[in-house]
C-alpha cells in the first residue's frame, strides 16, 4: 500500500505543481523516490521534525498548495497533535496527513509505534475527513481524491507493504463518503475498513461455507461516516459483523452500535475490536492482531461462522 | 504591477505619530473590554508598523506581494489598529472586539480581512512561514513573508525545528522578528532562563542572518531589514519593552493581559497625548 500511494501521488504530482510532500526522515521507498529526483523543489524532508512537518504544510496551503504530510502514523498525528488541530483542522486547510503503518502493523516495534486510537483522536477533530482505504486498489482512489479536494485536512489512513486487492470485483466503485460493498449477500454483513479486510474476507469464507449469504463492505471512509449506509446494512441484514484494528472507543464500531440504537435495529451486532490495553507482545502483524483477540478462528467461533 | 525592488525610503517621523495613535486607539478600544494583551501589542507596535509601512511593498490598488503572519498571535492589537488604519478592517471591526456579535478575538483568526493565519497557540507562526516562503519560492512570485515571534515563542521546540529548515532550504524570502521584551507570565526570561540568552548567536549559528536592533527604533529596524544580505533567511531580534509607551505599564508584567481601570486610562492618554505633542514640535 505503501508503494501504491507513492506512485499514485507522483502521478498526482506530475499533473499538479502545486502539489508537494513534506516528509519526516521516512525512506523514499517505490516511487517516493521518483518523485524526490523529479521534484526536489516539492519533496520536502524536514527531518525528525514532525511539528514542522505540520506547520510547513500549513503554510504551503495557506497559498494555495495541495501538501501532504508524510510519515509513520504515530508520529503524523500523536507527535504534532495540536498543529494538525490547529494549524489544519481549525484552518480548514487542504492538507493531507499520512498515517503509514497505522494500528499494530509495526508488530515488532513495540507500542511506540502502534496507532491504536487514531481513528478516535482525529475524529474529534472539526474539519478533519478520515480514509482507511481496505487495499492498495482503494489507496489509489483514495490518494487521488486527496490530491484534489478543497474541503479540508485529511487523515489518509494507510497499511505498509505487502497488501493483497480486495477489491478487484468489488460490487460498487470507490466514492468518497459512501460505504463500498466489496461483496454483497442477505443473511450477514461484515463492516469494517483498512488492511484488517484481510480477515474480514476470510470470516465470510467460514460463513459462506455453512450456507450464509454475505456481504462485506469497505467502511473507507471514517469520517464523515455514511449514516445512512450503515442504517442500510442494519436494517437489509439479520446479522451484522463490525472487525476494526482500533481502539474500542471512538472507532467504527461504536459508532454502528450507536446508529443501531437509534434505528432499533433488529438484527443480530457483534463487534471485534482492538483492547483497550498495551499489550507488550512481539511477532508479526497476525500474532499482535490475535493478542488483541482479532483472529478469524476466535471471531468465527463468537459468531457462529 | 507591483515594485519588487526593496523599499528604501521610510518616514520616521510619519512613523512615530502612527505609532503613537496606534497605541492610542488600542488604549480607547481596551476601556470595551476586560483584557486585550496591551503590553504585548505596545511591545511590538514597531516591528509591525515598519513592516507593513516600510518594508511591504504595495501596489498602486493597495495589494502586496508580500505577506505579513503575527506568529505571536497575543499580539494582535497592533496589528488590528494597522489593518484598519489601511482599511482592511472597518472601524465597527474593532469596535466590536471581543463582542458577541464580532468577529475579532483575542487572537487572529485566518478569514478575517487581512489576517493570514490563525495564531495564539505559540510555536505555530515561523513553521507555518516556512511554507508560505517555500510556496512563494517555487511559484517565482516574489513575495516575502514577514513574521514577528514573541521570545516566549522562542522556547518552543518548534519554533527551533522551523529555525533549522528555513535555512537548510535557504529561504532567503523569509523574514522573522523577535520581539524581545524579556518578559513572560512568570518573569523576566533573563532571570528564570539565564542560558535563554545569548539569543543572536543561537540563531546565526542555525544558519540564519540575524541582526539586534532597538526594536523601538523605527529606522534601525527598517535599516536592518532593508539593508540584509539575504541568500537565506534573515532575523532580526528587537530589544523592546514590554508596555512601551506608557509609563506605568513598561516591565510590569499584569499589562501583559489586563485592561486599564477608567484613572489608569485617564494618565495613559495624556501620556500618549504629550508624546505626540512633543514628536510634532
Amino acid at each position: 500500500m505503501r508503494n501504491t500511494f507513492s506512485e499514485a501521488l507522483y502521478k498526482a504530482a506530475t499533473a499538479n505543481p502545486d502539489i508537494y510532500i513534506v516528509v519526516a526522515d521516512i525512506s523514499p521507498a517505490g516511487s517516493m523516490a521518483k518523485f524526490r529526483d523529479q521534484y526536489p523543489d516539492r519533496f520536502i524532508n524536514v527531518g525528525v521534525a514532525e511539528q514542522s512537518m505540520i506547520g510547513i504544510c500549513a503554510g504551503l496551503a495557506l497559498k494555495g498548495c495541495q501538501p501532504f504530510a508524510y510519515t509513520i502514523a504515530t508520529f503524523s498525528l500523536y507527535r504534532p497533535f495540536e498543529m494538525v488541530r490547529d494549524d489544519l483542522c481549525y484552518q480548514n486547510l487542504p492538507v493531507t496527513v499520512v498515517g503509514m503503518g497505522a494500528g499494530v502493523i509495526y508488530s515488532t516495534l513495540g507500542g511506540t509505534h502502534h496507532t491504536q486510537e487514531d481513528i478516535a483522536i482525529a475524529g474529534a477533530l472539526p474539519n478533519m475527513q478520515i480514509i482507511a482505504p481496505c487495499d492498495p486498489a482503494e489507496c489509489t482512489e483514495a490518494t487521488a481524491y486527496c490530491a484534489m479536494q478543497k474541503n479540508g485536512p485529511v487523515y489518509l489512513r494507510l497499511g505498509k507493504a505487502g497488501e493483497p486487492n480486495f477489491t478487484d470485483k468489488a460490487v460498487d466503485p470507490w466514492m468518497f463518503g459512501k460505504l463500498r460493498y466489496i461483496k454483497r449477500g442477505t443473511d450477514v454483513c461484515i463492516l469494517t475498513y483498512g488492511v484488517i479486510m484481510a480477515k474480514a474476507m476470510q470470516l465470510a469464507a467460514r460463513f459462506e461455507a455453512k450456507g450464509r449469504s454475505v456481504s462485506v463492505v469497505s467502511c473507507h471512509t471514517l469520517k464523515p461516516l455514511d449514516v445512512d449506509g450503515i442504517r442500510d446494512a442494519l436494517r437489509r441484514h439479520n446479522h451484522v459483523v463490525a472487525v476494526e484494528e482500533h481502539a474500542p472507543q471512538g472507532g467504527l464500531a461504536p459508532r454502528i452500535k450507536q446508529i443501531a440504537w437509534d434505528m432499533q435495529a433488529r438484527c443480530r451486532l457483534d463487534t471485534f475490536t482492538l483492547q483497550d490495553a498495551f499489550i507488550h507482545n512481539y511477532g508479526s502483524h497476525d500474532d499482535l492482531l490475535a493478542a488483541h483477540g482479532l483472529e478469524v478462528g476466535a471471531i468465527a467461533a463468537q459468531v457462529g461462522a | 504591477m507591483h515594485d519588487m525592488s526593496r523599499r528604501n525610503f521610510f518616514d520616521v517621523a510619519a512613523a512615530r505619530s502612527r505609532c503613537l495613535q496606534y497605541r492610542k486607539r488600542i488604549l480607547d478600544i481596551s476601556q470595551n473590554v476586560q483584557a486585550l494583551h496591551i503590553g504585548s501589542a505596545y511591545s511590538c507596535t514597531e516591528i509591525v508598523d515598519t513592516i507593513y509601512h516600510g518594508l511591504m511593498r504595495r501596489g498602486p490598488d493597495g495589494t502586496s506581494p508580500d505577506t505579513f503572519l503575527m506568529s505571536k498571535g497575543h499580539g494582535c492589537m497592533i496589528l488590528y489598529v494597522i489593518l484598519e488604519d489601511l482599511g482592511v478592517l472597518g472601524r465597527e471591526d474593532l469596535d466590536l472586539y471581543c463582542k458577541p456579535n464580532g468577529r475579532l478575538g483575542c487572537h487572529p483568526d485566518y478569514g478575517n480581512p487581512g489576517i493570514e493565519a490563525s495564531t495564539g497557540a505559540l510555536g505555530h507562526g515561523l513553521s507555518m512561514s516556512v511554507g508560505m516562503a517555500l510556496a512563494e519560492r517555487g511559484r517565482k512570485t516574489g513575495g516575502i513573508i514577514y513574521t514577528v515571534l514573541s521570545d516566549g515563542e522562542v522556547q518552543e521546540g518548534s519554533t527551533w525545528e522551523a529555525l533549522l529548515m528555513a535555512s537548510s532550504l535557504g529561504l532567503s524570502n523569509l523574514v522573522a522578528f523577535v520581539d524581545n521584551n524579556d518578559f513572560q507570565s512568570l518573569g523576566r526570561t533573563s532571570e528564570t532562563h539565564p542560558t535563554f540568552y545569548p539569543l543572536v548567536e543561537k540563531f546565526q549559528a542555525f544558519g540564519w542572518e540575524t541582526v539586534e536592533v532597538d526594536g523601538h527604533d523605527a529606522a534601525a529596524v527598517f535599516a536592518a531589514v532593508s539593508g540584509r544580505q539575504g541568500g537565506r533567511p534573515f532575523m532580526l531580534v528587537g530589544k523592546t519593552t514590554k508596555g512601551k509607551g506608557i509609563s506605568y505599564m513598561e516591565n510590569v508584567p499584569i499589562w501583559h493581559y489586563r485592561s486599564p481601570s477608567p484613572k489608569e486610562y485617564e494618565q495613559g492618554r495624556r501620556e500618549l497625548e504629550a508624546a505626540a505633542a512633543t514628536a510634532v514640535s
